[in-house]
Order: structure tokens, then C-alpha cells, then sequence
């Protein structure tokens, strides 16, 4: 850096001129002066990132996405977004003769005449499988360990924001190259939009400008897959970061880690050279998938036709729990004054994804309703730390998994020789059932790991030692645990309900707005209900006192040690 | 009439030459075969004679193995709550026999929703005399002839008539075969446990009849449906699918966006966090020379 070439190298009375800078000194002194670099760079360059692999699953996101825009940019050479009917004549033999629209062509020019341009497709599609797979992975880490919580709450809302935008982003991007199964794709949206009660028709007539399918739809999709949609995923990604950067990275307890400061690395050079690695990574591992395996085979698929489809018509990964919903709704339909309601596509559709995306969107601000905590969180929970939280997580996990299984209902059928008319109605019943029991279980299974934390942290570990006392008595040894996971236990903070005033004041008259405080303070209860609270230092002075007297009664000869009795009692 | 008298003049002169008794003999034998062969009916008679025998052959290997549920004379059989048993065979025709037992789906194991091909039960000739007697039953398509239905005719084709050919046979496979049996010919599932089988492991001949004669819960193409030649296409298209080269790679099943979704998890995802896993446990050491970048 510019700077260093300055620094004094002795501590005398006068100042030593800085020698002549090297030429990089030189070049970046130069740019500084024009570009005020270096106060930026102090400050940003040496900025510390906690180590944890959990860490680095945004960074997935962040780098599928890079690959995204590169191979897109590349697709964007040859792709011709038209709806012309063109007779195919390239070098598929199966296909040549085909009347194909101009979208359609250009998509198996690509994929067959441009140079590593099948390549490209397919790292294209496989990178956008991993973009919203790794979104959707660090959305999760982020909720387990409470990172969402003040003041993190808004890049949440930003990071769902993405994972909404990234899924359209992904079904216009699919529906592109006017295939048989995009075609199918497309078809089914102009009927979820044709769902909607009153404005349906007019929205699907505003988006296609025809009858279905039109000459319009491809080219429009096109300019909001090439344009629209990635202006807005830049702008969100790039807020989400200055956020982040902003809010500082949170991290685990641990020796040395509080509230107030990041323990880690620094950007330079530790985690430049990680991330940036990570980076290859990516590309190197979507280049593999989109080298070996096949992704979308449009030349098999053949061009889109109204009235063909194909066994399997599934959408992408990301968009198959609402299609797995509308596969297991009974057929609802009902009928008005001579006008169809499709309830039965409207609900799983528009309705239930659209609830699930509120809700994800609210989770911090619901949560923080609930538990009424107003203080800044920069250290993470371990998930069993908070159980209800987890064990909401897990059973919103385990709806979106069962809607998804649904969503393959077909393929699962023939490969596990099942009908599908039972696991229809296994679903149908699973989709309400499973998420209520995947609460129950997460929550006592995180209560469990928090006793047995909190045991171990007063009591040791096993060590699988069994001693015998001279008179015949059998007891295994304890051991304290290593200082820092001791500190992981015993260091994090207990849980805190919120202060309610009471519902009625000195008279007994009820307060405006007492009843929502009442479900409140009800909610909160619930919430912390079972939650084993850290060790306290009486408790864990106690234990202490207790491990002392063990040792010096283990040698002596004292049949009723209570704290042998109590472990063997315990184990 | 003095150039006939000559020419039998000149032909009277060999009447005793040394290979006159042998050319006689051999016209005699000539003329008389051919007479034979062009008035007698003896041909047709002992075809039909062979034909009644393989009935009848066939029909005591039906007693044997198809009666119980099919009826003794193919005429299907009700269990005692009514249901069909076993379906008539009257007027299913020799290439409905050829298919099911063929392929191994008949003898069944047990009534069911799908009707699994499995190890074929008979031998190529007993299965010619089972389809001998159900066609005698009553009038069906019959087992068609190798020209009708193998792809090899492609190889006699110009390029261009080739590609036409498959590139018509693509079409109607998507327009009337792909919403059961998959894009890819690798099957899909129907109600109740059924499903389209996979077409990847079907021959030919076999699935000629099964257009023809429409087993199970498939329609059945008739010619008038699918004309002869078009069928052809089908399963000349049905042979290429087979024989391209994987375009783009592990075709993962062949079944669309459900494999691809998960390998995009287990592969991709896993792969990736198990690198983010490495990374982060392979920690620098912070004093390795100045510290400064």
C-alpha cells in the first residue's frame, strides 16, 4: 500500500523521508489521489469475518449467481426471443423439418452448432438450482441461529425478498426456450392467473397481449429474465451485503467473543483468498454438472404444441410445492351466477404461497412480538437454545417438504411402485399432520440437548472410566469439559420473558389493548415453556462443591456419597 | 407346313441320339409339376391341415394355462361378486396373443392394477399355437410381418427421407404416446398403481401389437387411427432415441425436472457445503511472515 513507503523506520527526533515507492505504491498512491481509495480500503480491507463453515452458504448464493450473469450474458449472444415460425433445419437429425418458433431454434442452436454453448446451457440452469438452493440453505442457518434478530431483521426481509424474486427469476428463465415442458409451463401459469377471481381473465390477457399462447409471451418473459428481474436481484443483493457489512458479521459464543466485537479473520488476505477460492469452486463444481449431467434436454422435448404433453410435466425444483399442493387439492369447483370459481387452483396457487410468503417474511417480527425482545443480538444461538424457534423452522420445513413430495407424486409412483391415488391421500392428511408433529418432536428433542448440555456443563463429561470403590460400589468418572465448549453452555444468555403490565389497572378496569397483550403474554409462556435456563454460578458452585467432596470421599470409603449416588442414579 | 415338317425333321433326327431319353424324361417331369402345382388345391389343404393341427395344439395349451380365468373358449370369465376375471378373448386377434404372452405379461401372476412384464412362460412355437387358436376364435389383428414394423428400412432411405421419416415419427409419439409413456419413452405413472411402462427395453414386433391391439389401459391405434408406415416412423423414431448419443450428458433417469432438482441438491448442494465445510476448517496461521498484505 501507498501508505507503508511513509512509515518512519526509526524513532528519532526527525522524520525519515520515505524512500521512492515501488511501482504498485506508486500506481495506487495515484489512484488514491484521484479517487480516495485508501480510506475505504483501511477500512474495509482488514474487516474480520468469523470462521464457520455455516457462514459460507450465502456465499453459494453470491457465486452461483456471479456464474448466472456470466453464462447468461453469454446465452444472450444467440438467443433470439421470438415466436416466428421458423422450419427447423439444424443438425438434430430427429427434429429437422419441425416447424419450431425462432425461440426454440435458437435454443437448440446453442445447444447444438455455438461451441461449448450445450455447456454453457446447462452450467446456466444448474446455477440456478444452486442459486436458490444455497438461498433457501442460508435462510435456514440464519433463522436457526437467531441471526435474524435486531437489528437484522430488514436484511431478512431483503433475503426473502430474493428468494421470491430468484424463484420468478428461475421460472421465466425456464420457460424461455418454448419446449415442449416450458410450453407446459407456461400454459399452467395462464391458468393460475386465470384463477383468480375477477381480474384473472384481464390478467392473463395483459400478460400474453392474446389468447393463450400468443406472440408475446416469450419476448416479454425475455426482458423481464434479461433485465427487470436482475436490476432488481443486483440492487437487493448489493443492499443485502452493505447490510451485512454494515451490521458486522454475527458469530458463535465462544472465549473471547461478546456482543461487541467480531473474532475472526480479515478480509486480507485470509478472506479474500477463502472467498475468492470459494468462487472457483462454484464455477468449477457447476462446470462439472453442467459438463456431465443432462439438465432440460429440448431436443427431446421437442417444440412447444398446445395439444401435446408429456408423463413427468414438472416444474423446476423451486416451484414444485405449490405445484405439489395443486396436486393433492381435491377438485373444488364452484359455480356463480353461470361464472366457474377454480378454488380448487386458486387456493394451492395464489393463496397458500402467498401466505407462506407473508409468514416467512414476518417470522423475525412475529418472533420478536412474542418473545419481546428489544436488545441487539450479535452472538448466534445454537438451534436447541431456542426451541420453539427451531421446532417452528422444522415444521414449516417438513409442510414444504410434504407439498414437495407431492409435487413428484408421478415420478415417485414409478420408481417406488406406489399408487399414486394413496400417496395423494397420505399428503392430504401428512401435509397438516406432519408439521404439527415435527414441532412437537423438534422442540422436546432441543429441550433434551439443552438438559444434557447444561448436565454436562455442571457435572462433566463421561469419560467411559467406571471406578469401583473399595466396598464394591461401580461409578463413572466425570470429567470437566474443554474451557470453550464449557463457555458455549454456560456463557449464552438465558431466556427473558417479556415484561407485560397488567391487564387492569388499580380498579380493576381493563386497559385498551389489554387482550392482545393477554394472548401476548400467553404466546410468550408458550414459547419459553420447558426451556432449561443456563447453569447460574450458584448452580454451578454447587455442582463444583459437590465434584470436590467426590473426589476426597472417592478415596476415603463413605457408602453415601450423594453426588455418586446422584450420577449413577443420573446415567 | 414344310418348315414344320422340316424343323420335326430335323428334331426326328436326335430321336434316338444318346440324350434324347433323358430331355423326354426330364420335360415329362417338368410338365407334369407344373400341372400339378397349377391345378391341384393340395397346398391350401395341407396348410389348413397344418393350421388345424397348431389350433389345436394351441388350444390344449390354453386349457392348460389360460381357461381358468379366460374361459374354455376364450369366452371370459366372472368371478362370483360379478367381476371380470379374465376378459374375452373373441375377436382380440393373434397379435394381442403374441404381445401379452410375448412379453411375459400372460400367464398373470394375480388380477391386478398393472399387468408387469415379466420372464416369458412359453416357447416361440407354443406361443405361434396359442395366437393360432385365440385368432380362431374370431376375427383380430393378426401378428404382423417383420417389413411392417422394423426400423431397419431406414437404411434403404436417402438422408433426407430418413430424417422425414424419424422426424414424423417424433411427432406422433409426442402428440398421442408422450403424456403416458414420458418424452423420453421411460414410462409414467396411472391411477391406482398403474402405470406406462418404459419402452427402452421393448422390441419392436412388440411395440407394433401394443398400438395395434392397445393392452391394459393404453388406447388401441388402429391402422385408420396411425396408418401402417406411420407406426413404422414411431418405433424407427423409438430406435433412434435409442441409439443417440447422450447430448448433454448422464441423461439422470430420463425423467425430468424431479431428478434434476434432486441431483441439484445431493450433488450440487451437498458437494458445495461439504466444500464450505473444508474451507472453513482449513484456518490460516495468522503469524506466517510480516502479517501485511
Amino acid at each position: 500500500m501507498s501508505t507503508t513507503s511513509k512509515v518512519a523506520s526509526t524513532n528519532g527526533a526527525t522524520a525519515v523521508a520515505g524512500g521512492k515507492p515501488s511501482r504498485i505504491g506508486a500506481g495506487a498512491q495515484w489512484a488514491d489521489e484521484r479517487l480516495g481509495l485508501a480510506g475505504l480500503a483501511k477500512k474495509n480491507l482488514r474487516k474480520v469475518f468469523p470462521d464457520h463453515w455455516s457462514f459460507m452458504l450465502g456465499e453459494i448464493a453470491l457465486w452461483s449467481f456471479v456464474v448466472l450473469l456470466l453464462t447468461g450474458v453469454f446465452l444472450t449472444f444467440w438467443f433470439n426471443p421470438s415466436m416466428v415460425e421458423v422450419e427447423y433445419q439444424g443438425s438434430y437429425a430427429p427434429l429437422r423439418g419441425s416447424y419450431v418458433s425462432e425461440a426454440f431454434n435458437s435454443s437448440m442452436h446453442i445447444s447444438f452448432e455455438v461451441r461449448g454453448g450445450l455447456l454453457v446451457r446447462q452450467m446456466h440452469h444448474w446455477a440456478a438450482h444452486l442459486f436458490i438452493a444455497s438461498m433457501m440453505i442460508h435462510m435456514m442457518r440464519v433463522f436457526f441461529t437467531g441471526a435474524h434478530r435486531k437489528p437484522r431483521e430488514l436484511n431478512w426481509v431483503i433475503g426473502s425478498l430474493l428468494l421470491l424474486i430468484g424463484t420468478l427469476e428461475g421460472f421465466t428463465g425456464y420457460s424461455l426456450p418454448d419446449d415442449l415442458l416450458s410450453g407446459t409451463g407456461v400454459r399452467a401459469a395462464d391458468g393460475f392467473i386465470k384463477s383468480i377471481p375477477v381480474v384473472g381473465t384481464y390478467g392473463s390477457f395483459l400478460l400474453f397481449g392474446d389468447e393463450f399462447p400468443g406472440t408475446a409471451i416469450i419476448p416479454r418473459l425475455y426482458i423481464i429474465h434479461v433485465l427487470l428481474i436482475p436490476g432488481v436481484l443486483l440492487a437487493l443483493v448489493a443492499a443485502h451485503m452493505l447490510l451485512l457489512v454494515y451490521h458486522k458479521h454475527t458469530q458463535w459464543p465462544g472465549p473471547g467473543r461478546t456482543e461487541g466485537n467480531v473474532v475472526g479473520f480479515p478480509m486480507l488476505p485470509v478472506y479474500a483468498a477463502k472467498a475468492g477460492g470459494f468462487f472457483f469452486i462454484v464455477f468449477g463444481v457447476t462446470a462439472v454438472m453442467g459438463a456431465l449431467m443432462t439438465i432440460n434436454p429440448i431436443w427431446m422435448y421437442g417444440p412447444y404444441d398446445p395439444s401435446k404433453v408429456t408423463a413427468g410435466s414438472q416444474p423446476d425444483w423451486y416451484m414444485g410445492w405449490p405445484d405439489g399442493l395443486l396436486r393433492i387439492m381435491p377438485g373444488w369447483e364452484f359455480e356463480f351466477w353461470g361464472v366457474t370459481f377454480p378454488f380448487n387452483v386458486f387456493l394451492p396457487i395464489i393463496v397458500v404461497p402467498g401466505v407462506m410468503w407473508t409468514i416467512l417474511l414476518l417470522l423475525p417480527f412475529i418472533e420478536n412480538w412474542i418473545t419481546g425482545d428489544k436488545r441487539e443480538h450479535h452472538l448466534l444461538q445454537r438451534p436447541r437454545d431456542a426451541p420453539t424457534r427451531t421446532a417452528l423452522m422444522v415444521s414449516l420445513m417438513t409442510f414444504y417438504a410434504m407439498a414437495w413430495i407431492a409435487g413428484g407424486n408421478d415420478i415417485i409412483a414409478i420408481r417406488f411402485d406406489l399408487s399414486i391415488n394413496q400417496i395423494t391421500y397420505f399428503l392430504r392428511a401428512a401435509i397438516f399432520i406432519g408439521p404439527l408433529i415435527a414441532f412437537m418432536i423438534t422442540r422436546r428433542w432441543c429441550i433434551s440437548l439443552q438438559r444434557h448440555a447444561k448436565e454436562q456443563a455442571l457435572h462433566g463429561y463421561e469419560t467411559g472410566i467406571i471406578e469401583r470403590s473399595p466396598d464394591g460400589a461401580y461409578s463413572e468418572r466425570h470429567q470437566p469439559l474443554p474451557a470453550a465448549k464449557q463457555l458455549v453452555i454456560t456463557g449464552r444468555e438465558g431466556d427473558r420473558l417479556p415484561e407485560l403490565e397488567p391487564g387492569t389497572d388499580a380498579n380493576g378496569v381493563r386497559k385498551p389493548g389489554s387482550r392482545t397483550d393477554g394472548l401476548r403474554g400467553r404466546l410468550s409462556k408458550l414459547w419459553f415453556a420447558d426451556n432449561v435456563q443456563p447453569p447460574t454460578q450458584a448452580e454451578i458452585d454447587e455442582a463444583h462443591h459437590h465434584h470436590d467432596g467426590a473426589h476426597e470421599l472417592g478415596a476415603g470409603s463413605s457408602a453415601d456419597d450423594d453426588d455418586h449416588v446422584t450420577l449413577t442414579k443420573g446415567h | 407346313m414344310r418348315f414344320l415338317n422340316r424343323s420335326a425333321g430335323r428334331l426326328s433326327r436326335h430321336r434316338r441320339g444318346p440324350l434324347a431319353g433323358l430331355v423326354v424324361l426330364l420335360l415329362g417331369l417338368v410338365l407334369t409339376g407344373t400341372a400339378y402345382a397349377a391345378f391341384a388345391p393340395a397346398g391350401q389343404a395341407e396348410e389348413a391341415a397344418d393350421n388345424a393341427e397348431l389350433v389345436e395344439q394351441g388350444r390344449e395349451l390354453f386349457l392348460v394355462g389360460c381357461a381358468t380365468c379366460h374361459g374354455q373358449n376364450g369366452e371370459g370369465v366372472l368371478d362370483v361378486n360379478g367381476n371380470q376375471l379374465g376378459p374375452s378373448l373373441q375377436g382380440v386377434g393373434a397379435a394381442s396373443v403374441d404381445f401379452q404372452v410375448g412379453t411375459g405379461r400372460m400367464p398373470m401372476v394375480q388380477p391386478g392394477q398393472q399387468n408387469p412384464s415379466k420372464n416369458v412362460a412359453y416357447s416361440d412355437e407354443e406361443i405361434e399355437a396359442l395366437a393360432a387358436f385365440v385368432a380362431s376364435l374370431g376375427p383380430g389383428p393378426g401378428i404382423p410381418e417383420e417389413e411392417q414394423y422394423s426400423s431397419d428400412y431406414l437404411d434403404s432411405l436417402s438422408a433426407e427421407e430418413r430424417d422425414a421419416a424419424i422426424n414424423r415419427g417424433q411427432q406422433i409419439f409426442l402428440t398421442n404416446c408422450t403424456a403416458c409413456h414420458n418424452f423420453n419413452g421411460r414410462g409414467g405413472a396411472m391411477p391406482r398403481g398403474g402405470y406406462a411402462p418404459g419402452l427402452r427395453e421393448t422390441s419392436e414386433k412388440h411395440i407394433y401389437e401394443a398400438m395395434l391391439t392397445g393392452p391394459g389401459q393404453m388406447d388401441v391405434f388402429s391402422d385408420g387411427n396411425i396408418p401402417p408406415e406411420n407406426k413404422r416412423e414411431v418405433i424407427a423414431f423409438l430406435t433412434t432415441l435409442e441409439e443417440e448419443p447422450q447430448q448433454g450428458g448422464f441423461s439422470l433417469g430420463g425423467l425430468g425436472p424431479v431428478s434434476e432438482g434432486l441431483f441439484a441438491w445431493l450433488l450440487g448442494i451437498g458437494g458445495l457445503v461439504g466444500f464450505a465445510v473444508w474451507i472453513a476448517a482449513h484456518t490460516t496461521r495468522t503469524q506466517k511472515g510480516k502479517g501485511q498484505a
